[in-house]
Parts: structure tokens; sequence; C-alpha cells
């Protein structure tokens, strides 16, 4: 199956909107996510950037400088690093700290597995230190789905990893540390809805594992990168593509992640959100880089739509 | 190679409405609230259609209600443990009647 989303699809995101008489604009800008490379430990199979141990992209400190110079002239609530495996870059701390006075909230993105070893004490007491909320991957609250999508062994290594981040005192009842997690569906289906999800999580984490987190995260796997090569590898592009697209749900528009942030990658370009980053659709659809903003986009600033925005847009919705 | 099932067959379910639209409009209305959140959450209850899609055969059942599991945050763990609940109520069926045929074998022997 080959198809691509344009003729697979019954209709475009564009005319999905204009037929709902939507339009895909910014909102009041408050994130920015860091995306400090593509280099990572994992190969997992819904990655929509293809990361993995091959990759050598990664942000080097002079656009690391002109990240954190925009967090200080720019009012950034929240500021949201990701990767990649944002622990492989040399100089994360370095990012870290500059950004941690710059913002009311800085998340780090997290693979768990990465955090294993010696590497990962220093990095986790780092974040302790400077108050990072912890975003940690895990897909299912079950070895077979985990380890199917992100590879053998990581369901193990990332409830040690968990036990640990609990021990520092991360996602515990009542701590200031917050640890989330994100769970992406381990194939060609939808996620469970957030809430729900969320309690059958914590239930099966503590009981079986005596882990414990904050919240949970619930996510469609968006049809690019690696995931959308295994859809097509398994025959599931196209019916993939009709769920997506016979689910949209026009009452999540306003809600979409891409109206209140901007993404910027390894080399300081932007982009609307990190799947746009995927495809190299520009901010605006107009190359630009953060040293050169001078001021955050203005509500109503257009975003540039692609049919991959069904996997924002579909049931409650993705945010 | 055609055949009586075909998966597409299960998008134009409605349209078993064009004859009998009151009929039908009760039934969807019917199921609809069933597999509503309830008493029994929305995924027990698609577990439970699950396992009874198996002891029913039904393959259309079979397909939607697998996907239905996995998009309320079943996993394929649970799900199999399902379907051995229905098997040992299948197969429990089968066996209590052999109290049947003891009773009946006892009545006919010497």
């Amino acid at each position: 199956m080959s198809a691509t989303m344009e003729n697979a699809a019954p209709e475009s995101f564009r005319q999905r909107l204009a037929r709902h008489e939507l339009s895909l604009e910014r909102d009041e800008t408050r994130a920015l996510q860091v995306n400090v490379g593509l280099v990572c430990n994992l190969s997992c199979g819904h990655c929509h950037l293809e990361a993995g141990p091959a990759r050598s992209e990664m942000m080097e400190r002079p656009v690391m400088d002109q990240v954190i110079a925009a967090a200080a002239r720019l009012p950034f609530a929240v500021i949201d690093v990701t990767g990649g495996a944002p622990e492989l870059v040399p100089e994360l701390p370095y990012l870290l700290r500059g950004l941690a006075p710059h913002t009311q909230r800085l998340i780090v993105r997290t693979n768990l597995v990465v955090l294993e070893g010696e590497r990962g004490k220093p990095l986790m007491e780092l974040y302790r230190d400077l108050g990072c909320v912890l975003v940690a991957s895990l897909p299912a609250s079950n070895q077979a789905q985990t380890d199917a999508q992100r590879g053998a062994g990581v369901w193990e290594r990332s409830m040690a990893a968990l036990k640990q981040l609990n021990a520092l005192g991360y996602g515990m009842p009542e701590s200031p540390l917050e640890l989330d997690l994100v769970s992406n569906p381990s194939g060609a289906f939808l996620p469970a809805p957030q809430l729900e999800a969320r309690e059958k999580f914590r239930r099966d984490l503590a009981r079986r594992h005596g882990v414990s987190f904050h919240n949970l995260y619930t996510f469609a796997n968006a049809p690019l990168g690696r995931f959308r090569h295994f859809l097509e590898r398994s025959g599931n592009l196209e019916a993939y593509l009709e769920r997506l697209a016979s689910g949209f749900n026009p009452c999540t528009v306003s809600g979409v992640m891409c109206r209140s942030q901007l993404s910027v990658d390894w080399t300081g370009r932007l982009y609307d959100c990190d799947f746009h980053l995927s495809r190299g659709i520009d901010m605006g659809g107009e190359e630009r880089f953060l040293r050169e903003l001078t001021e955050l986009p203005a509500p109503g600033t257009p975003i540039p739509a692609a049919d991959h925005c069904y996997a924002c847009t579909v049931g409650a919705g993705f945010t | 190679m055609e055949t009586y099932y075909d998966p597409k067959d299960l998008g134009s379910f409605a349209e078993i409405g064009k004859d009998a639209p009151e009929l039908a409009g009760k039934f969807f209305d019917y199921y609809n609230e069933v597999f509503a959140e309830g008493e029994l959450s929305e995924r027990e209850k698609a577990l439970i259609a699950l396992a009874v899609a198996h002891t029913v055969q039904c393959p259309y059942c079979i397909d939607a209600y697998t996907r239905a599991c996995l998009e309320k945050g079943s996993h394929l763990g649970e799900m199999t443990e399902a379907l051995h609940v229905v098997t040992a109520i299948r197969g429990g069926a089968s066996l209590v009647h052999g109290v049947q045929m003891r009773k009946i074998a006892e009545k006919l022997s010497l």
C-alpha cells in the first residue's frame, strides 16, 4: 500500500477546515518547544521524526545560546525540551541551566531508558535541582505493547528508571517534582480516552510495580516518519488515514497545540509544531529562525494546514 | 476471491435500516446506550463484547471489538484472558451436561 495522504484521505485537512468554515491560526503563543536533535538510543516504531542511534542531528552551543537569548527576551510561560533523546546531547545541562530562569515551566521529555547507568544519575539530579517537569514516554502499562513499540527490554528498563525517579521524589503524591507520562498507541489504532487511560496506568503501575506518576497524556500517532512506514508495510495506511479523517471533530481545532506554541529545531529554524518540523513545513509557511524573532507571532497569524493535522483533531482531540 | 464476508461490509451496517428504519433506529439507539459508560466502563463492556463475539463467531464483531478494546486501553493479555473466560463457560456448558448423560446412562444400565 503506497497511497499518499492526499489521495488516500477522502478530503484534505485544508478542505475539511473550509467545509466547517474554520481556519487554523495562532492564538496567544505561550510555549516554545525546543527539539535538540534526532540522535536517540531507541528507534521507536511510532517515531514521526525517525530518531535513532544512526542520526547525527544535534543542537550545539551557538544555537543553544540563541534559544536561551530568545527565552530571555520573549515571554514563554512553558519551554519544552524534546528530541530524539535530549540526554544524548552533550550540552543539554548548559541549555537547561540557561533556560530555567526564563520560564515558569521547563519540561524535559525523556525516554527513561537513556537515564540508566552513570549518565543518568547526575542528569536526574540536575532535573530535580532546576525543578524541571519530566514527561516520560510509556505507550502502555504492560511489557508486550511497550517493547513492541520501543524495542525489546525497554519495559523493564523503563520501570527501573521510573523507580529511580520516584526515589528522587519525582511523580510522588504531593511532591512538587512533576513526572508525567505520555502514551502513544503501539499500533494502527487510536489512543484510549485520557482520563480512563490515566486511571488504568495508575492502577497497573502501582499494583504491579510500585511506580507512581502525576499525569498521563494520550496522543494519536501522526502518519509520518517511521510510523507511516509501518502503516504502509502492514497494509494499514488507507484505513488509518480514513479513521483519522472520519473522526475529525471541529470543536478540537480551537485547542490544538500549534495555536499556542512554537517549535525550534537544532539549527534554530522555526515551525508551528513538531509534526510540521518532521515534514519541513516552516512556521507560517516561510523559513525563519528563532534568533530573528523580536516578538511572538500575533494572534490570527495563519498556520499552514497539512493532512497529518488530522492526528490532532480526531475524537476528543490532542493538545 | 468471492466470499460471504467482506470486512468493508461492516461500514455498511447502517444500511440495514433502509427497509425497516424504525426497527433499525430502535436497535441502534439501544445498542449505543448499552455500550455507553454505566455501572461498567466502556472498556469493560468492550471486553465482554469481544469475548461474546468469539462465542457467536461473528467476524464483524471480532474485527470491531478487537479495535475497540485496544482503543479503550486494553492490551492483548487482558483480551486473551477475556476469551478464556467465555471459552471456559462454553466448555463448561458442554461438560456440565455430562451430569445428564450420567443420570440417563445410570437409569438405562443394570
